[in-house]
């Protein structure tokens, strides 16, 4: 068991997949000579060749759409789009081709793409570089949208998204590149579904994705400081969301917060609360919380852009609230 | 080419008009929802090139104008018609309808409404052909008005960047949708667009078989030697609307009539009747058994398949068997980072 960084966790993936099977492909801008923006791609474009690592031009639609149309003939390729807001660009190959193609045709075609491309906000990047969109994702039939929180993670559910048949989206994050954690030595799968408790507490059910759930294991630390024991849950896989752990955890605290860095409306935490609603109104002891961006595009000043984002403070303010502690 | 070929050909080409103006009639009586867009006129480039390529072999993708290219491609007839009836016999089990035929056990890799989105789906097929080194090429056909989408200039870059084995068919068909090419194209003659990326083109006329045939052998063959991609323009008119709906009151009478004259169809069967090879005795014959076919089998297929059931409305969503390796369901505890 090593300890290794996030983009290094995605790197060992991207090789062993490429050493695996000769139809695993990785493209994207600046992914192969330079290495890739977050250096996920490394050194694999001078031990696979120009054929698999591919570097492409600046043309999102199209170079996901070409991967989409290599994956229809049996290829498995790993997309990198550099910044979730560019993928906007490629919503028509992502959302009308990819993610409708096996349904629209009987089933009887498939298109086994992987994208990986970081959303979220990080150190001034301003608007254009900040969006989060993980809600989009969410709400489309046929895709698969998971969010890996920590290096296993990005690690264990990138190999199996290069071999499950469905298109899935990895949403990583800015921040987290070069947060480090343990990754087993031997080769290892994370599921692509599934919801997990990584904290577990009695008091109050934390509810996170991506970057959110280390705000939310902050908040709890603050929490225990306080007597008040908080469970953190990593929500992992956006589509399809695991109701059954959201329930049972919130069975068990009967109070909720959702900690989402996406802005609220029609959002990640929307939709869990509804799934709080329909599973297990009557076990809520408070109203549940959200925990959300502020409703604007990402200001560049620091000062203006740490306002817009919820901390780990927020989310402990949340907490104290459902708690009546306020 | 030999006789009996060129009288399979000119059947073909009355089988695929029967094909498309029964489809009609069938959408007149209410039993095809939806779009219906029609290749009647056009006959010539879609049979012409896939006569040429290795159907089944070759992958073919296309916009939603796409049940003659799939039928010319492979995939049976009556399994065409039984996808615009909706039925669960049909090419996409019914969830596609008339835009979206698919058949991957001939390569046709499907019809697409989004305009221009086959451009880089095709040339990801052959990124894939010549990623295995198979001798297979991918051949896109699409209208004019695609080449006005970004995904043209993004994908024939890509494309000719990368040696890709594709074949961009164009059918000019002179207007997109309801405007005219003169006014929705800075440059009218299409294939002189793809020289900004270093892709060889040529334009022909799209009327005449045999000139298609001549035509996509030789960029075929440029295309399957490892060359790279190759544009090719054919001149054609589509003698209907540009769907159901559409009362083609962009079009002069007049215009339509010209392009009526060189009916692809009739150019074709005046020439074997020249040649001697074909009577209209024989064209009457084949014309009666053509609609015969269609009526008795393709048509009666499509009436009498099922529906598909409502409890399976879910399905082909997604994956219906994944592995549960790669799926779940996750353990809980077995990580705490």
């Amino acid at each position: 068991m090593a300890e290794i960084a996030y983009w290094e966790a995605i790197r060992r993936a991207h090789d062993e997949e490429l050493a695996r099977d000769p139809m695993v492909i990785a493209m994207g801008e600046d992914i192969g000579v330079a290495g890739g923006t977050y250096k996920a791609t490394s050194g694999l474009y001078q031990k696979y060749g120009a054929d698999r690592v591919i570097d492409t031009p600046i043309s999102e639609n199209s170079y996901t759409g070409i991967g989409i149309g290599a994956s229809m003939a049996g290829m498995r390729p790993i997309i990198e789009i550099m910044s979730i807001n560019f993928a906007l660009l490629a919503l028509d190959t992502l959302i009308n081709a990819a993610a409708k193609i096996r349904y629209m045709s009987g089933g009887r075609v498939s298109c086994p793409i992987v994208l990986r491309t970081p959303g979220g906000t990080a150190h001034q990047l301003a608007a254009q570089h900040s969006a989060r969109l993980a809600r989009m994702f969410m709400s489309t039939p046929g895709l698969r949208v998971v969010t890996p929180r920590g290096p296993l993670d990005a690690y264990g559910m990138l190999k199996s998204a290069v071999r499950c048949n469905d298109p899935v989206i990895i949403i990583e994050h800015e921040s987290m590149y070069n947060m480090r954690g343990e990754v087993p030595d031997e080769e290892t799968f994370r599921p692509l579904e599934g919801a997990e408790i990584v904290r577990t507490g009695t008091d109050v059910t934390l509810i996170g994705y991506n970057y959110s759930v280390h705000l939310c294991l902050a908040a709890a630390d603050k929490l225990a400081t306080m007597g008040i024991s908080a469970e953190v849950l990593d929500l992992r896989a956006l589509r399809p969301i695991d109701r059954d752990t959201i329930r049972r955890s919130v069975e068990r605290t009967h109070k909720a917060v959702i900690a989402e860095e996406d802005e609220a409306t029609v959002g990640v935490g929307a939709e869990i609360i509804s799934i709080i609603i329909e599973e297990c109104f009557f076990a809520l002891d408070a109203q549940p919380v959200r925990v959300h961006a502020a409703d604007v595009p990402v200001p560049y000043n620091r000062h203006l852009e740490k306002a817009a984002i919820p901390n780990a403070d927020d989310v402990l303010a949340a907490a104290l609230k459902v708690l009546g502690r306020v | 080419m030999n006789v009996s070929d060129q009288k399979r050909l000119l059947r073909e080409m009355i089988f695929f008009r029967r094909f498309e103006e029964r489809s009609f009639e069938a959408y007149m009586e209410r039993k095809i929802g939806g779009f219906l867009h029609l290749y009647s006129g056009q006959e010539a480039v879609a049979t012409g090139v896939l006569e040429t390529a290795r159907c089944g072999h070759d992958y073919v993708i296309t916009g939603y104008r796409d049940h003659v290219h799939a039928i010319k491609a492979g995939a049976p007839a009556r399994e065409v018609m039984a996808e615009l009836y909706g039925k669960v016999t049909g090419s996409s089990r019914g969830r596609g309808g008339s835009m979206h035929i698919f058949d991957p056990s001939v390569n046709f890799m499907g019809g697409y409404a989004l305009v221009g989105q086959p451009f880089p789906l095709a040339a990801g097929l052959a990124l894939a052909c010549k990623h295995k080194r198979t001798d297979q090429i991918a051949m896109c056909f699409l209208g004019d008005g695609a080449n006005n989408q970004g995904t043209f200039h993004e994908t024939l870059n890509m494309a000719s960047l990368w040696k890709l084995p594709v074949l961009f068919v164009c059918e000019n068909n002179l207007y997109a949708i309801g405007t005219r090419i003169e006014r929705s194209s800075a440059v009218v003659d299409q294939y002189k667009r793809v020289g900004a990326y270093n892709i060889p083109s040529s334009q022909h006329d799209g009327q005449d078989i045999d000139v298609v045939m001549t035509a996509a052998r030789s960029a075929i063959d440029h295309v399957r030697s490892g060359a790279g991609p190759y544009f090719i323009e054919f001149m054609t008119y589509r003698q209907r609307g540009h769907s159901m709906s559409d009362s083609n009151a962009y079009r002069s009478k007049e215009e339509e009539r010209q392009w009526a004259e060189r009916d692809p169809i009739k150019i074709y069967g005046e020439r074997l009747k020249k040649a001697g090879i074909i009577t209209d005795t024989e064209i009457a014959a084949m014309e009666k058994s053509v609609l015969d076919e269609i009526e008795n089998d393709v048509v009666r297929f499509a009436e009498e398949s099922p529906e598909p059931r409502v409890e399976d409305l879910n399905k082909y969503c997604m994956d219906d068997q994944p592995n549960p390796q790669w799926i779940g369901p996750l353990v809980q505890g077995d990580h705490h980072g």
